[in-house]
C-alpha cells in the first residue's frame, strides 16, 4: 500500500516528493540516533528533538559567536573567535549557500552535542539506572531535559527564528526534470554519506556489535563481559553525532526555531516506530516514508498545510494498529 | 502416561512453542494426576519454565492443546485460567512491592464487589464485609506461612526466602485446584524450606490441591514428589518416580551425567 | 529504593506550602501598597485556577500515578472537555467572524423553575465535556493501550497533537484562532460582576472537592487495588487473575472523562477558549510537573502540586513587574520554563515519592480493620522501621 502511494506521489507529486526526500533523509538521520537509544536503552526518548534543536543552535554560535543581547531584536557576539575567522570559511562554495565552515561547526556541534548527551546520561539516566526505575521514568525524566534544553535555548537565542546565511539559494537542474536547491542536494548527501557511516560503525565494528548484544539481550550482555556502561556512553554519543548533523542540515532546510524540537517529536517517533524499535536501516526508511507522506499529503486540496506533522501521527497510528513490532522488524 | 492410573488434572499435549529460531518447547506431552506432587526437572533450559507459561496462559502455544480437566485452557487469557482454579508463581518472586505485604494477598480473592468502580461509591457496606471477610482470610494465611509479623511491611523489603512464602501464600488466598510452583526452594533456607514441604503437603492432604513444580533441588524433589517428570530440550524424556528416573539411562545422560554430576 | 523505605522527612511539605503561601501574600501585598482588597483578589482568582488545575492533575494521578497508564496527552482530554462544555452551552453562531457548530444554551433552559437556564446548560455541558473526553478515551485504549507503556504517551501526544491542530484549522468548527468568546457563567445572572470572583471560586473548589471524594473512594477500595497491583506488576496481577487490560482501560477513562470535565469548569471560569492557550507545555506537561512535584499516588499530593507549582507560577509573574535588569527581565517566561524542566528531574532523582508519598495501605476498610486489631506479634517491625531489611 505505501509502495502503491509512493509509485503514484513519484508520478504524480514529483516536486512535493524532492522535498520530502530531502526531509526524509534529516528525519532518517534524527531516527537513526532515536532508534539506537531506544534500542539500546529501551525508552522512548523525549529530548530528541530538542537536542536536534540545540546542536542546531550550536552550530550557529560557533559559525557566528552570536547570542541574544539583554534587549530583544538585539544580539551579542559572545565568542572572541569563530568558525567563519578560519580563512575563507565562509565563501560560498560551488553553488551552496555556505562555505566549509559550515561543515567545521557541523563537526564541531557534533561531539559537543555527544558531549552533552554523555554528560546528561552521567548526571541523570546512570541514576535512574542504578535504581532500577521503569521506563516510563526514563521517558518522563527525558521530558523534563527537553524541556529545560528548549528553554535553554530561548534563553540564549531569544524566539525569533534565525538562518545561518542570508545568501540567495541557487537551484540547480538534474535530469528527469527535477528543480533542486543546490542546499538540499548537499543535505540528502551529507544525510546518506553519515548514515552509511553509522551502519558501517554499527555494522562492522565491535562497538557496533556490543551495542547490538544489549539491545537484544542486556543481561546476557553483562555476563558475556561487555561494558554496559562503555557502551551506552558509546550509544550517546553515536547518538548525539547523528543528531547534530541532522539539527544543522534541518536548520539548512528551514531555519533555526526553538519550536523545532516538539514538532520534531511526532514524526522522529513515528519514522522509529514504523521502522521497527531498534532497527537502524528500519529507522532510516522511516523517516524517508514520512517524510515524503508528510511533504506529499500537504499538496492536497482539501488538507491544509497546517496538517503536515499530524500525518506523521495518523502514519504512526495506523502502524500500531496494523503491525506495532514495525515494518521491518524490531532489531538492531 | 498417567503412572498410577488416576485422572489426570492437567493434560499438556504436543505443545510446540518457539522463540525466533529457538523451539523452547518442541513437541511436549505429558499429564498431571489429580491430587499427586509432580515434580519437573531438567537442565537450564530445557523449556519448563516456558512450559509453566504457556500452561497458565502467559504464552500462546504455536501448536498442540492443554487441557484441564478435559477442557482446552490453552486459547483463555491467564485471569481466566486462574478462575479456573489453576495457579502458579513465579521463579524470580513478583511481589508487588509498593503494597504491604497484607495487600499483595487481598488482591488475589476472584470476583471483589469493590473491584467495579460504583460499588465503592454506593454500596459500601457489602464491600466492607467483603473487605473484612478477605482480611481475615489473608490473616489466616500469613499465620499459616508465618509471616504474620509482615503484614503492614511493604513487600519490596521482604528477604528473598520471605518473598517466596509471600508468592506461595498468594495461591491460598482463593481455591485451587493445581498450583504450580516455579522452584519454590531456590533461596530459602534449610528451616524454611522444612517448612515449605510439610505446607505444601499438608495443603495436598487437607484440601486436596495438586501441585506441579520445578525444582533443581533434588533433596526437596525427593522429600516433595509422589512423581517426576524430566524435561530436555523441549521434551518430555521420562516420567516415573524418582527412583525409577535416576535408573533411566536417557535421564542421566541428558540430565544427571552432565552439569550436576 | 527510597520510595518504600520512606518515612520521608515529614517537614518539607508543610515548608513549601508554607514559603509558596508566604509569598503569595507577601509579593502582591507589596506591590499593591498595601492595599488588601487587591491582595484578596489576588489571592480568589490564583485559588480558583489552582482548583481547576488540581482537578486535571487528580485525573492524571487516577491514569499515572495509580495505574501507571502513561498519558502524555491530558492536552487533547483539556481540548475536548473546553470546547464541548462551550459549544453546548453558547448560544448558536451568528454574525461575520464567528462559526462553530452546536450552541444550545437556549435549547436547554428545559426547567421552569430556579434559574434553570443559569446552571442546567452548565451541567448538561459539564456531562457532555466528560462523556466526550471519555469516549475518545475509550477508543484510543482499543488501539493503544495494549501496547508498551512508552507508545500510549506517544499515542496521546499525538492525539493532543492533532486534536490542536484540527481547532486550529477547521474554523468552521470552534472558530479556528479567533476563538469562542462570551461562553456564560455558571450562575452568573444571580450575583454582582465584583462579588462573582467569590462565587465562581465556590463553584470551581467544591468541584474539586467532589472530584476529590470520588476519587478517593475509589481508589481506597478493592478497585484502586487492583490499579496500583497493576502499575506495580501487570504479570503479577494478571497472575492474581486480574483483567488487567479491563482494568487499565478503566482508569484510563475515568482519567480522561476527569480532565475533560476540568476542560469544562476552565471553560467557565475562563468564559472565553483560544487555541493559542492550548499548548503542549501549559496542557499536559505544566500538570505532570505538578503531580510528580506533589506526590504520585496521593490524591492529596496531586492537589499540593498543583497549588506549589502554579503559586510558583504566579510568582515569577509578579516578579515581572518589578524593575529586573533587562537581561533577566526578558527572559523571564523561559527561566520559568528552565526551572520546571529542571524540577521534574530534580524530583525524579531527589525525591521519587514527591512532596507527599502515598499511603502504605491502599483499602479504607483494610485501614480500619487494622485500626481494630492492632496487636502484630510481639518483637516484630512496625512502620518504617524496617529500613535496615
Amino acid at each position: 500500500m505505501i509502495l502503491l502511494f509512493l509509485i503514484w506521489a513519484v508520478i504524480d507529486r514529483r516536486d512535493a516528493v524532492v522535498i520530502g526526500v530531502v526531509e526524509g533523509s534529516i528525519l532518517a538521520l534524527g531516527a537513526v540516533g532515536l532508534t539506537l537509544v531506544y534500542g539500546v536503552l529501551k525508552f522512548a526518548h523525549f529530548a530528541h528533538g530538542d537536542s536536534m534543536m540545540l546542536s542546531a543552535y550550536c552550530a550557529f554560535l560557533l559559525l557566528s559567536g552570536v547570542v541574544s543581547g539583554s534587549r530583544p531584536g538585539v544580539d551579542a557576539e559572545v565568542l572572541p573567535i569563530t568558525v567563519s575567522d578560519l580563512p575563507g570559511a565562509t565563501t560560498e562554495v560551488w553553488k551552496f549557500s555556505f562555505g566549509y565552515g559550515l561543515l567545521v561547526a557541523m563537526a564541531l556541534s557534533a561531539l559537543v552535542t555527544s558531549g552533552i548527551l554523555v554528560v546528561l546520561d552521567r548526571l541523570v539516566y546512570r541514576r535512574l539506572r542504578q535504581r532500577k526505575s521503569g521506563i516510563v521514568i526514563f521517558s518522563i525524566a527525558s521530558l523534563g531535559l527537553a524541556i529545560a534544553i528548549r528553554s535553554l535555548v530561548l534563553m540564549v537565542w531569544g524566539p525569533t527564528p534565525r538562518k545561518y546565511t542570508t545568501t540567495v539559494r541557487e537551484n540547480i537542474d538534474l535530469p528527469f526534470d527535477i528543480t533542486i536547491l543546490a542546499d538540499q542536494l548537499f543535505i540528502l548527501a551529507a544525510a546518506i554519506t553519515v548514515t552509511v557511516l553509522a551502519y558501517i560503525l554499527l555494522f562492522r565494528t565491535k562497538l557496533g556489535k556490543a551495542m547490538r548484544a544489549m539491545a537484544d539481550n542486556p543481561e546476557l550482555a553483562l555476563i558475556s563481559g561487555i561494558r554496559t556502561e562503555l557502551v551506552i556512553a558509546l550509544t550517546w554519543a553515536l547518538a548525539g553525532g547523528l543528531v547534530a548533523v541532522a539539527g544543522v542540515l534541518l536548520a539548512l532546510q528551514a531555519q533555526l526555531d526553538p519550536q523545532l524540537g516538539f514538532v520534531l517529536l511526532l514524526p522522529l517517533f513515528a519514522a522509529a516506530i514504523l521502522g521497527g524499535v531498534g532497527n537502524p536501516q528500519g529507522a532510516f526508511f522511516g523517516g524517508m516514508i514520512v517524510g515524503i507522506v508528510q511533504a506529499v499529503v500537504v499538496t492536497f486540496d482539501f488538507l491544509s498545510p497546517g496538517y503536515k506533522f499530524s500525518v506523521a501521527f495518523v502514519i504512526l497510528i495506523l502502524i500500531l494498529l496494523i503491525r506495532p513490532r514495525g515494518l521491518f522488524g524490531a532489531r538492531l | 502416561m498417567t503412572g498410577d492410573g488416576t485422572a489426570a488434572i492437567l493434560a499438556v499435549d504436543n505443545v510446540t512453542k518457539s522463540f525466533g529460531g529457538l523451539r523452547a518447547v518442541d513437541g511436549c506431552s505429558l499429564t498431571v494426576s489429580e491430587g499427586s506432587i509432580t515434580g519437573l526437572i531438567g537442565p537450564n533450559g530445557a523449556g519448563k519454565t516456558t512450559l509453566f507459561n504457556i500452561v497458565t496462559g502467559f504464552l500462546k502455544p504455536d501448536s498442540g492443546r492443554i487441557l484441564f480437566r478435559d477442557d482446552r485452557i490453552d486459547p483463555l487469557p491467564p485471569h481466566q485460567i486462574f478462575r479456573q482454579g489453576v495457579l502458579r508463581t513465579f521463579q524470580i518472586p513478583r511481589e508487588l512491592k509498593g503494597m504491604t505485604v497484607l495487600e499483595n494477598l487481598m488482591l488475589v480473592p476472584p470476583g471483589q464487589a469493590g473491584e467495579t468502580v460504583w460499588n465503592p461509591w454506593f454500596f459500601r457496606s457489602r464491600v466492607a464485609r467483603q473487605e473484612e471477610a478477605n482480611f481475615v482470610k489473608a490473616l489466616e494465611v500469613l499465620e499459616f506461612v508465618e509471616l504474620g509479623h509482615l503484614r503492614d511491611e511493604y513487600a519490596a523489603t521482604l528477604s528473598g526466602g520471605q518473598k517466596k512464602l509471600l508468592e506461595l501464600a498468594r495461591t491460598l488466598m482463593c481455591d485451587a485446584r493445581l498450583i504450580l510452583l516455579d522452584e519454590p526452594g531456590a533461596g530459602v533456607n534449610r528451616v524454611l524450606m522444612k517448612k515449605l514441604v510439610a505446607d505444601i503437603e499438608r495443603l495436598r492432604r487437607e484440601i486436596g490441591i495438586t501441585f506441579f513444580v520445578i525444582e533443581h533441588d533434588m533433596d526437596l524433589v525427593a522429600q516433595l514428589c509422589d512423581t517426576v517428570i524430566v524435561m530436555s530440550e523441549g521434551k518430555t524424556l521420562a516420567q516415573g518416580t524418582l527412583d525409577e528416573i535416576k535408573r533411566d539411562d536417557r535421564v542421566l545422560q541428558a540430565y544427571l551425567g552432565g552439569q550436576y554430576r | 529504593m527510597p520510595r518504600f523505605r520512606a518515612k520521608p522527612s515529614s517537614f518539607i511539605a508543610p515548608a513549601t506550602v508554607a514559603l509558596v503561601t508566604a509569598l503569595l501574600i507577601a509579593i502582591p501585598f507589596e506591590r499593591s501598597n498595601g492595599d488588601t482588597s487587591g491582595v484578596i483578589s489576588f489571592l480568589v482568582s490564583f485559588l480558583t485556577f489552582v482548583a481547576i488545575y488540581a482537578i486535571f492533575t487528580l485525573g492524571l494521578n487516577v491514569q499515572w500515578g495509580y495505574s501507571g497508564v502513561f498519558n502524555f496527552g491530558v492536552l487533547g482530554f483539556f481540548m475536548l472537555g473546553a470546547y464541548t462544555a462551550a459549544i453546548v452551552t453558547k448560544e448558536p453562531a451568528s454574525g461575520s467572524f464567528t462559526d462553530y457548530i452546536g450552541g444550545f444554551g437556549g435549547d436547554l433552559n428545559l426547567l421552569p423553575w430556579l434559574s434553570s437556564e443559569q446552571w442546567l446548560p452548565h451541567l448538561v455541558g459539564l456531562a457532555a465535556a466528560a462523556g466526550v473526553a471519555g469516549l475518545v478515551a475509550l477508543l484510543l485504549s482499543v488501539t493503544a493501550l495494549r501496547l508498551r507503556d512508552d507508545y500510549l504517551a506517544i499515542a496521546t501526544i499525538g492525539v493532543a497533537e492533532v486534536l490542536r491542530r484540527v481547532v486550529i484549522e477547521e474554523t468552521w468548527l470552534v472558530n479556528g484562532t479567533r476563538g469562542l468568546t462570551g461562553i456564560p457563567r455558571p450562575l452568573g445572572g444571580l450575583v454582582g460582576s465584583t462579588d462573582y470572583k467569590y462565587l465562581l471560586l465556590a463553584i470551581c473548589g467544591g468541584f474539586l472537592v467532589l472530584t476529590y471524594f470520588l476519587i478517593e473512594r475509589a481508589i481506597r477500595s478493592p478497585w484502586g487495588r487492583v490499579l496500583m497491583a497493576l502499575r506495580e506488576d501487570e504479570m503479577a496481577t494478571e497472575a492474581s487473575g486480574k483483567n488487567v487490560f479491563a482494568f487499565k482501560m478503566q482508569s484510563f477513562v475515568m482519567g480522561a472523562a476527569i480532565m475533560g470535565a476540568g476542560g469544562a469548569i476552565y471553560a467557565y471560569a475562563s468564559s472565553s477558549l483560544t487555541p493559542e492557550v492550548f499548548t503542549h507545555f501549559f496542557a499536559t506537561f505544566l500538570f505532570w510537573a505538578m503531580l510528580i512535584l506533589g506526590g504520585s499516588g496521593n490524591n492529596r499530593g496531586a492537589i499540593v502540586g498543583a497549588y506549589v507549582l502554579w503559586g510558583f507560577w504566579t510568582i515569577t509573574l509578579q516578579f515581572q513587574s518589578y524593575d529586573l535588569p533587562d537581561l533577566l527581565q526578558t527572559r523571564m517566561p523561559y527561566i520559568r520554563e528552565l526551572v520546571l524542566g529542571g524540577l521534574i528531574v530534580a524530583v525524579l532523582l531527589l525525591r521519587p515519592a514527591g512532596l507527599l508519598p502515598q499511603r502504605r495501605q491502599v483499602s479504607i476498610w483494610v485501614e480500619r480493620q487494622l485500626r481494630r486489631r492492632p496487636a502484630a506479634p510481639a518483637g516484630s517491625p512496625t512502620e518504617g522501621a524496617s529500613s535496615n531489611r
